[in-house]
């Protein structure tokens, strides 16, 4: 167990190529697995790691994230020491309320950083679903003496048109990172950071600083990029599934990874559970006439129609008739007699009367917008 | 602080009708419905009627319902003021009593509740599957001004026999009880949920405690008192759902009517939820190979086989191959691969081997003592069966009596 560090989350990254999925909620609160949002997953992480104070940086359409994380009671994280700690952007002299990139959002946090007396800080971002054990990560850092410790896994899709915040680390055989490359257009290697590193609180709020005085702003770009040779930051391998969010094809086509197994048993390895927040719903129902075939299926689902390769969210309702193939329904959605969808993401609360089709491809995954009514 | 009312909550049963369900546990903490546990009901119906100070009184194995339980913040239970905390019997000075009967536990309670100083309180038992908003039976006794009142529910006559029946006038003023009556006079069935004035109730519970010959029971003394002395008492009808789950008969029962295109018994009701110390697992998964029909089937739960009219709780796995028809499978359970499981409760963490055979026909020759199951074969909690046993329909099975794979014929 982790018993010296806290862990800092930053949520306010870049979400356009997600397109609907973010119009009114940040990254890290996209819905996800049929019943979680991404937060769930570095949070889940940290506290099974024994971590027991966190803060949140938010910045966006944060309301949704406020809602879902509430005081932390899943999490065990309503505590009287320590706990969660949501830090959404303020206005003061010398802060403008909007960040122009990580730096300027975790100084804007330099309060609860100087406050929270661990030595170890794990920051992380919010876009990588991952179920990770942070102790052997934090042992590592420790007996090797790094500077910072950043984990990363493999991710041979190279993919150069995409400009996705991608940080490579290109590693030594001790596993010291000698250089790093953001976006390349072809990357020189896999190994992909995973947005989760370790370091003293006090390096950190060194590197905040002497950032903040240049007048740089982005903390991959302008301080672990021109570190990399006189820090030993070191790598620290994950093997397990990983799903970034970053794009609707990609959120698409992560969502259908968990229908395998193998997958799934890395993502709810039942020794380290993903919190979330519990709605409280009824074990979903199948009438005589449900015909279901390779799908995630949430509590609170009604199901009286086919549904195949999917994945339904809490409180969803299938009609009679209806078939939805190679999908993603969100909570509380409602899909009409006799629809069919192929290839679509329903958003939370979304409506598809009867009679509809909808069809969309793999590299093109129909969204419909929250609350919609087809 | 002074609360207006303090429910007390009857756990105590050890539910010797439920058999190896309940030998290591209360009956409340028995699972029910996909995800619940019996308690959930008469909690919840508490928090959404407004009720907030809960005492629960155990004595029968009290661990799992403690540690269910917990702080009560599945329930909203938590409070500052009031929530839910568990009464076990206690000693004291001279003395050390076990819950003598129903009205015993209150009055070895009396302080819990003193200390809340409350007009009313609402006694419930813990091993009821309803939805009530109690508020509602609160305004009826106040209106009708008695001393105590009764919910009711009228039951089929043919049935009445078997229940404590209400005798009432016009203005629903009880004016007799009768508890099992070969004759009934009426068919409204008392459910087990009373609203006393606090004050009254003391009076008589002291009363009944003092007469060494009372059972010190609520249906056996303390009504038939009450009504002696010609207090006011008024029976609150009731209509909607309602069972007693004491029986393996009606806990199958009443798994089964949450079942079918419009179910006896809808849980998804948003205006009145049922609450409870939710699992943290991730949805359920069906697989290309599995059939479901009819079912209910609660988050963590893994179907690669065909499931028809069964509920399957929450962590069970139902294997490639398997049939399980008409059944209960019970949370962290496993039916192994072409297994066939059916009318059954497959107790929890309990692992039925591959091609093993539940409740198959009793063959020529073979004793089955099914006085408490009857045709539903129960299969109680941890059990191992091995792979190819054949366990005939009506038979209990419990871990510590473990099943004997039968002789091949």
């Amino acid at each position: 167990m982790i018993d010296n560090a806290f862990g800092l989350i930053y949520t306010g990254e870049q979400s356009g190529r997600l397109k609907d999925l973010t119009l009114s909620r940040s990254v890290a609160a996209v819905p996800f697995g049929g019943r979680y949002r991404a937060i769930d997953f570095i949070l889940s992480d940290m506290v099974n790691a024994g971590i027991t104070s966190v803060g949140l940086i938010t910045e966006k359409n944060y309301s949704s994230l406020m809602d879902h994380l509430g005081a932390g009671k899943e999490w065990d994280l309503h505590r009287k020491r320590d706990g969660l700690f949501l830090l959404p952007p303020f206005l003061t002299n010398e802060n403008a309320g909007v960040f122009r990139g990580t730096v300027d959002a975790i100084r804007s946090v330099s309060d609860f950083i100087r406050r929270t007396p661990n030595e170890y800080v794990i920051l992380a971002g919010s876009r990588a679903i991952l179920n990770v054990d942070l102790v052997p990560m934090m042992e590592q850092h420790l007996s090797t003496g790094a500077d910072i410790t950043i984990l990363y896994a493999e991710d041979g899709t190279l993919q150069p048109e995409e400009h996705s915040p991608d940080l490579r680390l290109i590693l030594d055989e001790t596993g010291r990172v000698t250089e790093m490359e953001l976006d390349a257009y072809r990357p020189r290697s896999v190994n992909r950071s995973c947005d989760v590193m370790i370091m003293t609180k006090a390096l950190l709020e060194y590197l905040l600083e002497e950032a903040y005085t240049h007048g740089e702003y982005d903390f991959h770009r302008d301080v672990l990029l021109k570190k990399c040779q006189t820090l030993m930051i070191m790598g620290h391998k994950y093997e397990g599934f990983v799903a970034r969010l970053e794009s609707v094809e990609g959120y698409f086509a992560n969502s259908m990874a968990l229908l395998n197994p193998d997958v799934r048993k890395d993502l709810f390895d039942p020794r380290h559970p993903i919190y979330t927040k519990v709605k409280d719903e009824v074990a979903a129902r199948y009438s005589v006439s449900a015909v279901v075939k390779n799908s995630l299926v949430a509590d609170g689902c009604v199901i009286e129609g086919d549904v195949e390769n999917s994945i339904l969210f809490r409180g969803v309702t299938v009609k009679p008739g209806a078939h939805i193939i190679n999908s993603i329904v969100m909570q509380g959605a409602e899909v009409g007699e006799n629809v069919l969808l192929d290839h679509v993401i329903l958003d939370k609360g979304v409506k598809i009367l009867p009679g509809r089709t909808l069809q969309g491809y793999d590299s093109f995954p129909i969204v419909i917008r929250k609350n919609q009514t087809v | 602080m002074k609360k207006r009312i303090v429910v007390m909550l009857l756990a105590g049963g050890q539910g010797s009708r439920l058999g190896v369900l309940t030998s290591h546990m209360a009956k409340p903490a028995v699972p029910f419905g996909g995800k619940y546990r019996i308690i959930d009901f008469p909690l919840s119906n508490c928090v959404n009627s407004g009720f907030d100070t809960v005492g629960v009184l155990t004595q029968y194995r009290p661990l799992a319902l403690n540690s269910y339980l917990g702080t009560g913040q599945h329930w909203d239970l938590d409070r500052n003021n009031g929530g839910v905390f568990v009464l076990p019997p206690y000693m004291t000075e001279g003395d050390a009593r076990w819950y003598s009967g129903t009205a015993n536990a209150i009055w070895q309670n009396r302080e819990f509740v003193d200390q809340y100083d409350p007009d009313y309180v609402l006694i419930l038992s813990g091993d009821h599957i309803y939805k009530m908003d109690y508020a509602r039976m609160l305004d009826f006794h106040r209106r009708k001004g008695a001393a105590a009142t009764i919910a009711v529910i009228s039951v089929p006559w043919e049935e009445a026999h078997r229940f404590g029946i209400m005798n009432t006038d016009v203005n629903a003023f009880i004016t007799g009880f009768e508890e099992k009556p070969k004759e009934p006079k009426s068919n409204l069935a008392s459910m087990g949920i009373y609203i006393f004035d606090w004050k009254k109730l003391r009076a008589y519970m002291e009363a009944d405690d003092a007469d060494p010959a009372s059972e010190n029971d609520f249906g056996k003394n303390i009504i038939p008192a009450m009504l002696n002395n010609k207090e006011v008492m008024a029976a609150y009808p009731f209509e909607g759902y309602w069972r007693d789950v004491g029986t393996i008969q009606s806990l199958w029962e009443a798994n089964m009517d949450l079942l079918g295109q419009k179910p006896v018994l809808d849980l998804n009701d948003d205006s009145w939820r049922i609450y409870t110390r939710n699992p943290v697992m991730a949805p359920h998964y069906v697989s290309e190979s599995a059939k479901v029909v009819n079912a209910l089937v609660a988050e963590g739960a893994v179907v690669e086989g065909t499931v028809e009219n069964s509920v399957i709780f929450c962590g069970a796995h139902v294997g490639k191959g398997a049939v399980v028809k008409d059944s209960i499978i019970f949370p962290g359970a496993v039916v192994g691969k072409s297994a066939s499981v059916d009318k059954a409760i497959v107790g929890e963490n309990t692992q039925v081997g591959d091609f093993a055979i539940v409740g198959g026909p009793v063959r020529p020759g073979e004793k089955v003592n099914n006085k408490l199951t009857g045709d539903i074969t129960l299969i109680g909690n941890d059990v191992v069966l091995p792979n190819c046993a054949y366990v005939p329909k009506g038979t209990v099975v419990n871990a510590e009596n473990p099943h004997q794979p039968a002789k091949e014929a």
